[in-house]
């Protein structure tokens, strides 16, 4: 009985290990072709695009030719800060909003949720035209400022409605015990409810930030400008109408990845235990 | 320290009503412990007391001065909550300095009242932890430790036993009331369990469906029941209640047994139904044979159904033969005693611990 029980499980594990495995290498598979490519000689990418490099094939060309050309720095910084900003506008915004939804009895409470929780299954590019005309109109076309301004708008209808649910979680006690002891609404939110839904933040954070780095669509319509450009437009400047230098490309695309990277890592320790929070309790 | 008191108290909830106008007055340095079953208000009560909860009519006054419209904060309380509800993610020290967040002292000071609590509460030793690494009782005395730091004029507790075990349950229990000795200052507690507010409390409130049932001191809610539903609720276990008429001559027939003299009954009209009740501490089980004589008071006689051996003394569950039916009566008997399923019996009680109630509107029947 025991011996047929543990074969099914071991059946089911293989079976559960197969297909996560298998979801994981086609996840993977482009990102590793993408690696692999990008220290490779133009020749041999075109010739064999999945052979591993060798001694012969090895060439770093793309990344002397990404790194030689100055502004990739800029590009590089211009990412980072609009992707830090909107991060940080979304979490401190989205947070509020939620602790809003999810303590106060007010009359429209749940209308406004529902409000805020609409954007989810709107794409904000619907509103690109409108967008940019109202970035010409207040004048911040070609500036980080419009990006972040977007991206925020973008990410806080997810961010409000995770983060809510997770609020209404935290022991209404707590805070209350918390009201007795004299702290202000603000002390609350920021030194009692804050700390107890980290690991929603992260998962947060995470759905967050991966969209606003890989963006391409505002960067490219909100700020072209050379000096604003963001690495995903950055890195567009090799692929060209009827010559891609690929090299470039792949080599400036593995580059992108490596921030996002440690985002991630930093962030996944709590992100696992946001996910599995309701599960085990 | 000060007085509290409760004035026409209302709570309503959109349309519902949940609480219906209680008064209450509470002297300074008083012990009271508001008891009923689950939804009776209680907790609604001392929440509103401690501004967790709007106030729909009425008043409460904290001392002199009407608190109806002042954040829990300005009303210079403390409660403890029945899960605690201390900081997770904040170390035990950090915990119990909370209270003090809001007073103007030097750092000095407050460290030295934060250890001094600390040792009172025995935490010493823990100040450094978080609270996961506490069991159930120490993360109490956390809690009550983060109370009694602010000094403050009234201690509410809302049910702070009902997480912890039974034996770490009368402990705590004790070191609260040591606590009340020691500091004299004024408590309202929430419970549901009666053991609780009789060893507790300086007065008990009863309370039932938003209405006070009866206020009165733990011996006097005990013996003199204001009606049958307090009579049921307060001593364990419940006390018996037997349906029955007063007689033409004023004395007293239980139904389908004889009648029996009782001092009280003489005011009412003949044919009135009442409800008598009796403690199961109260009755005596004598086996058939013995109880011939006729004692003045209760004389009943039943089949024994159950036995529950409890230590000292065991219960005895007894289907009295009356005429609607068999009825079932708890007494309490002598361990001494051989009691077996199926034994004849007679139940007998001296006629002053007899307790007298108009069936119709459950209140007691004066002497």
């Amino acid at each position: 009985m025991s011996i047929a029980r543990n074969q099914g499980t071991l059946t089911r594990s293989i079976a559960a290990h197969a297909a996560l495995l298998t979801w994981t290498v086609i996840a993977l598979f482009p990102v590793f072709v993408i690696v692999i490519n990008s220290v490779k000689s133009r020749r041999v990418i075109f010739a064999d695009p999945l052979a591993l490099p060798t001694a012969e094939t090895f060439d770093l060309v793309g990344y002397q030719t990404v790194l030689a050309q100055g502004d990739f720095l800029l590009y590089f910084t211009n990412s980072m800060i609009v992707t830090m900003a909107s991060l940080f506008f979304v979490l401190l915004f989205g947070a509020m909003a939620a602790f809003a939804l999810s303590e106060y009895r007010f009359r429209g409470n749940l209308l406004m949720g529902l409000y805020l929780a609409l954007g989810i299954m709107i794409p904000i590019r619907l509103g690109t035209v409108a967008i940019l005309q109202m970035m010409v109109a207040t004048g911040l076309v070609n500036t980080r400022t419009a990006l972040v301004l977007v991206y925020t708008a973008q990410g806080l209808p997810l961010a409000i409605f995770i983060l809510s649910e997770f609020m209404r979680n935290v022991s209404s006690d707590l805070k209350n015990a918390g009201r007795i002891d004299g702290l202000s609404e603000y002390t609350i939110f920021f030194r009692l409810v804050l700390p107890l839904v980290r690991p929603a933040m992260a998962t947060v954070a995470v759905f967050t930030l991966i969209p606003i780095w890989n963006d391409l669509w505002f960067p490219l319509i909100l700020a072209p400008g050379e000096s604003v450009k963001t690495i995903t437009l950055g890195s567009q400047v090799f692929i060209g109408q009827f010559v891609t230098n690929w090299n470039a490309v792949l080599a400036a695309l593995s580059l992108a990845i490596v921030p996002v990277l440690v985002l991630y890592l930093i962030f996944s320790r709590h992100l696992i235990r946001g996910i599995t929070a309701g599960a085990v309790k | 320290m000060a007085t509290v008191t409760i004035r026409n108290l209302v709570k309503r909830y959109r349309e519902a009503e949940v609480l219906h106008g209680i008064n209450l007055d509470i002297a300074d340095g008083e012990f009271v412990v508001l008891v009923g079953p689950s939804g009776c208000g209680k907790s609604t009560t001392l929440r509103m007391i401690a501004g967790l909860e709007d106030i729909s009519g009425g008043e409460v006054l904290i001392g002199d001065r009407v608190v109806n419209q002042l954040e829990p904060k300005e009303r210079n309380i403390a409660m403890v909550f029945q899960n605690y509800a201390i900081y997770p993610h904040m170390t035990i020290y950090k915990n119990i300095s909370f209270g003090l967040r809001t007073a103007r002292l030097p750092a000095a000071e407050k460290d030295r009242r934060i250890r001094a609590v600390a040792e009172q509460l025995e935490l010493t030793p823990y100040l450094d932890r978080k609270p996961g690494q506490l069991s159930g009782g120490q993360r109490q005395r956390v809690a009550i430790g983060r109370a009694i730091i602010r000094d403050p004029a009234v201690f509410l507790f809302d049910e702070p036993l009902s997480n912890l075990d039974a034996q770490l349950r009368a402990q705590t229990r004790l070191e609260i009331k040591k606590l009340h000795q020691r500091l004299g200052s004024t408590i309202i507690f929430v419970t549901h369990d009666q053991v609780e507010a009789m060893t507790l409390a300086d007065r008990i409130v009863i309370m039932r469906d938003g209405h006070i049932q009866q206020i009165g001191t733990p011996t006097e809610v005990y013996d003199h029941p204001a009606n049958t539903f307090v009579a049921r609720f307060i001593g364990s276990p419940s006390m018996n209640l037997l349906p029955g008429a007063v007689t033409a001559d004023g004395g007293l027939a239980l139904d389908g047994n004889g009648p029996i003299a009782h001092p009280a009954a003489r005011g009412l009209a003949p044919g009135s139904r009442v409800l008598l009740g009796v403690r199961a501490d109260d009755l005596r089980v004598q086996s058939h044979t013995g109880a011939t004589d006729k004692a003045p008071g209760l004389q009943l006689s039943g089949r024994v159904s159950v036995v529950e051996p409890l230590g000292p003394d065991m219960l005895v569950y007894l289907d009295a033969g009356l005429d609607a039916g068999t009825q079932q009566v708890i007494a309490k008997a002598d361990t001494r005693q051989t009691l077996r399923p199926g034994d004849e019996v007679t139940l007998t009680a001296a006629p002053e611990t007899l307790h007298l109630f108009d069936e119709q509107s459950g209140k007691a029947v004066a002497v």
